[in-house]
């Protein structure tokens, strides 16, 4: 029997047609739903970092105005403004919103495969994000490590928030990976196996392949920043020294001995640098589409942006430790991390010239493509 | 159009700023100039690109802006171009890479000949050790770490007895001559970054890490601690000296060695209350403080803090300031302490005296200054009571008119502000957080009920 694409299966797909404004607005399993709440509650969050980092300006500029800000809250505002814009923003807007939305629509999908774990992704999402704000109100305030979290000082004397502040901040990440994990689970799974007859890989919208991608490295990448959040937990709660070599914290040995705080650097970078490119590549692929729409040009060289979107996913988990050349780690690894690093540079400077390509001929100037065009000069300059 | 033109203008513009930017290296006063080096070739190789691809859009915007009747073409692939510029794109990276790794590879190789001196950083301050004669450092341990020995060098170890400890955050070296810097952290991450000497590494607990570096410019050259280590990071500031050879001999014969260091004798009291009669004129005769004499409650003050400060006046660092008429009385007060042994006798003396609460004579909002002190409590322990290893002494329970009085001094830059006055700089850029005297009577009032 010849293969038939599950989005042709017609009569057997069930059909989960929403019933009441509930189960249609709120408890909804349908992507486009769930890809607004993901949307909305991802620029909710962004609006709270967007005030804090408005805060540390104010506080920068006009110190003698701004007294309420106090140092301690400086360094709450910088680590949560930076948590938040790039976990609680940036993924949870690139790949639950973006990624929710488009990728059924533009593979020619009914919905995700799994439309429950959808569901459930969205509201476990949820609950991270209120775990994270309750933070801010416990006593002794969220946490203030910098949003690296590094140990020893994430969690010893001297750091705002050690006490409730780091531990909810551990465990909101943890929850927040659990969400990714059931919704990456299913972008992956819809683009792999519910694409409609015709659409092969190679044809897919580069959206479609930036999202996917990003995906698939945040499902091998996140693991690593949960173990992390665990292990760290444990060296706060339990007193186990994973991370944890033998101190003396303001003159009193706390009781640690044998851990090893790079450790939990080479584990949080290599979560890290992907996490950049989780961000990344679902813009990438949306700028492609968006140029070549508005310069009514097809992509230059699409299969060429396709093989650098992999080749940029494939090298980006090996540049992880150039985050450490400094930090005191086997000074060795710093020939192999500088090599990778600047051979990932290749594959996207190929997605720029690329993009000026698809640009150069084109015919008609659409208004449209000033934002994007800014994007790729933006890029570029970065 | 428009947006041609702003294309190229930002390119002119660009390129401008950078001829005519006032923004230069920082002034190089190491052997690293190699490192200066890959920074140029990497402006270079991006500029030179940013450059030309951004005429390229501009020259595009031009030629193929909308025309009647114009057609696209369609070009899905150009092999060729791809391929040039793929090969391209690699030279560039090439070219920026290996002088990078070249600079590397010295990094990591410390020349035979460089000498070694250890950086120990603490929260928040820097502290450093010398081999001494024999050349090598004794062993350590975080755990051995108490204010006796505030190195945790173990004392049975016979190659550790003759190590110079310097408790400052001042180190010397001599001028033209490879130094290897040992790091080493009793607590948290820190970083060790001079500006001047182009390298940096982070000290990590529970292992030794380094940098080395040739000085080539004498001169004192701040420390700074550029790895986030808690609310203090800011105030994590030290100094490198470098010295001419013979003057760094002098400066290092001066410092003592752990094993004379352990072997300190404690003061003695009974000398020391003839010398305490000049003192108690203005102090009082058991340290309570005058406030007619504007001399503040002395007794119940830790010693390692008395001692200090008496050094400090003794040595210019504080009662310099023309603002600071109370200061200077004291300059006079301590040239009755001819040396250590005397310094060392008298608070001897000041330890015997009982500690009494002073009168207050401040009030004020408490929630608020109980909102203010949370910062302060990080060194000065919630309790006020100080903490040696934080180098911040007790500030409960003392005068408290002298304690407002201090505090706007480090505001205003009375006291604090000599560059050798590194606690006093830390307290000062702390202090900033007090925005006016109705804050300063706010925590001073809060701090009387501690
Ligand atoms: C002429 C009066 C006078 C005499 C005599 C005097 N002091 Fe002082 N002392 C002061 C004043 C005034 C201050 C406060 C300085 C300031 O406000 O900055 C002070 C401050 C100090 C401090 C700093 C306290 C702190 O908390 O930082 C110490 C220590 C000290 N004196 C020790 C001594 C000793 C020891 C002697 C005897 C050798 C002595 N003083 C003699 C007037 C005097
Ligand atoms: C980063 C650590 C740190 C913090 C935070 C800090 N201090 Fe200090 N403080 C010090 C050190 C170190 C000294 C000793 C300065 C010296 O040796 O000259 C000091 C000295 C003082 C003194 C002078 C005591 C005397 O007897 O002369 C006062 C008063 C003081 N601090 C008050 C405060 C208050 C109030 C706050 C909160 C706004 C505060 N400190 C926060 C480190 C700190
Ligand atoms: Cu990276
Ligand atoms: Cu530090």
């Amino acid at each position: 029997m010849s293969y038939v694409a599950i989005a042709d299966r017609d009569h057997e797909q069930e059909h989960h047609d929403p019933q009441t404004f509930i189960t249609k607005y709120i408890w909804s399993q349908d992507h486009k739903v769930i890809a607004v709440q993901y949307g909305i509650t991802a620029i909710f969050v962004g609006l709270i970092a967007l005030c804090l980092s408005a805060m540390m300006r104010l506080q920068l500029g006009f110190p003698d105005e701004f007294t309420f800000i106090n140092p301690e809250n400086y360094y709450q505002f910088i680590t949560m403004h930076g948590m938040i814009m790039v976990i609680y923003l940036l993924t949870a807007l690139f790949l639950g919103g973006f990624g929710n939305y488009l990728i059924p629509l533009m593979c020619g999908s009914r919905d995700m495969v799994f439309p429950y774990l959808n569901m459930l992704s969205y509201w476990v999402y949820l609950l991270s994000v209120i775990i994270l704000i309750i933070s801010f109100f416990v006593p002794g305030g969220s946490t203030g490590a910098g949003w690296t979290l590094y140990p020893p000082q994430a969690i010893m004397q001297g750091t705002p928030g050690i006490d409730l502040g780091i531990i909810l901040m551990l465990v909101s990440l943890a929850v927040f990976i659990v969400a990714f994990t059931m919704g990456g689970l299913n972008y992956v799974t819809t683009v792999l196996q519910a694409r409609c007859k015709g659409m092969t890989l190679m044809r897919m919208p580069l959206s479609v392949w930036g999202i996917f991608t990003a995906t698939v490295l945040g499902l091998l990448a996140f693991p690593a920043l949960l173990v992390s959040a665990i292990m760290m937990l444990l060296d706060k709660t339990l007193l186990t020294s994973f991370f944890m070599p033998a101190i003396s914290s303001m003159g009193a040995d706390p009781g640690y001995t044998g851990g090893s705080p790079i450790l939990f650097q080479h584990l949080f970078w290599f979560f890290g640098h992907p996490e950049v490119y989780i961000v990344a590549l679902p813009a990438f692929g949306i700028v492609s589409d968006l140029l070549s729409t508005h310069a009514r040009k097809n992509i230059f060289g699409y299969r060429m942006m396709v093989w650098a979107i992999i080749a940029i996913g494939g090298l980006s988990f090996v540049v992880w430790a150039h985050h450490m050349y400094v930090s005191g780690m086997n000074p060795y690894f710093g020939f192999f991390f500088a090599t990778t690093t600047l051979i990932i540079a290749v594959p996207t400077a190929i997605k720029v010239y690329n993009w000026r390509f698809g640009k150069a001929i084109f015919t008609c100037v659409s208004r449209c493509c000033f934002p994007s065009a800014l994007f790729s000069r933006l890029f570029m300059a970065g | 159009m428009p947006f041609a033109v702003v294309l190229i203008l930002l390119v002119v513009g660009s390129i401008l700023f950078h001829i005519l930017s006032p923004w230069t290296f920082t002034e190089l006063a190491s052997n690293w100039a190699m490192v200066d080096f890959t920074v140029d070739i990497t402006l270079w190789v991006t500029g030179v690109v940013f450059v030309a691809v951004n005429l390229f859009m501009a020259y595009c915007v031009i030629k193929f802006r909308h025309k009647k009747g114009a057609r696209s073409t369609y070009e899905p692939e150009n092999k060729k171009l791809e391929t040039w510029l793929t090969g391209l794109t690699a030279v560039g990276v090439a070219a920026m890479l290996t002088p990078g790794l070249v600079v590397w590879d010295q990094f990591v190789s410390v020349p035979e000949e460089a000498h070694v001196v250890e950086a120990v950083g603490q929260q928040w301050h820097w502290t450093f050790r010398y081999p001494g004669k024999d050349g090598k450092l004794g062993e350590v341990d975080n755990e051995r770490i108490s204010s006796q020995n505030p190195f945790g060098i173990d004392p049975e170890d016979p190659n550790g007895q003759d190590d110079i400890v310097v408790y400052s955050p001042e180190a010397h070296i001599p001028l033209d001559r490879p130094v290897k810097f040992l790091l080493r952290s009793k607590d948290v991450l820190h970083d060790f970054a001079v500006a001047q000497f182009r390298v940096k590494m982070d000290l990590v607990p529970g292992m030794d890490t380094f940098l080395w570096l040739t000085p080539t410019k004498a001169g004192r050259f701040e420390i700074l601690c550029e790895e986030l280590c808690g609310i203090g990071h800011h105030t994590m500031r030290g100094a490198v000296i470098v010295d001419e050879q013979q003057d760094f001999d002098n400066w290092l014969a001066r410092q003592s060695t752990f094993s004379e260091h352990m072997a300190t004798p404690e003061g003695n009291a009974a000398i020391g209350a003839a010398q305490y009669g000049i003192c108690a004129a203005c102090h009082g005769q058991q340290g309570e403080g005058i406030v007619a004499m504007n001399a503040p409650k002395i007794a119940g003050m830790p010693d390692w803090y008395l001692k200090r400060q008496i050094k400090n006046y003794k040595r210019g660092l504080r009662g310099v300031h023309a603002d600071d008429k109370f200061g200077q009385q004291m300059v006079g007060m301590v040239a009755t302490l001819v040396d250590d042994t005397a310094i060392d006798n008298v608070t001897a003396h000041i330890a015997t005296f009982p500690d009494k609460p002073p009168e207050t004579t401040i009030d004020g909002d408490l929630a608020h200054g109980k909102k203010l002190y949370a910062v302060c409590a990080y060194c000065h322990g919630g309790d006020g009571m100080g903490n040696e290893a934080l180098n911040a002494p007790r500030i409960a329970g003392m005068s408290d008119w002298y304690i407002a009085r201090q505090l706007s001094n480090f505001k205003e830059g009375v006291r604090g502000a000599h560059p050798g006055d590194y606690y006093g700089f830390q307290m000062g850029l702390m202090g900033q957080s007090l925005h006016d005297e109705q804050a300063v009577n706010n925590i001073v009032a809060y701090i009387n009920t501690l």
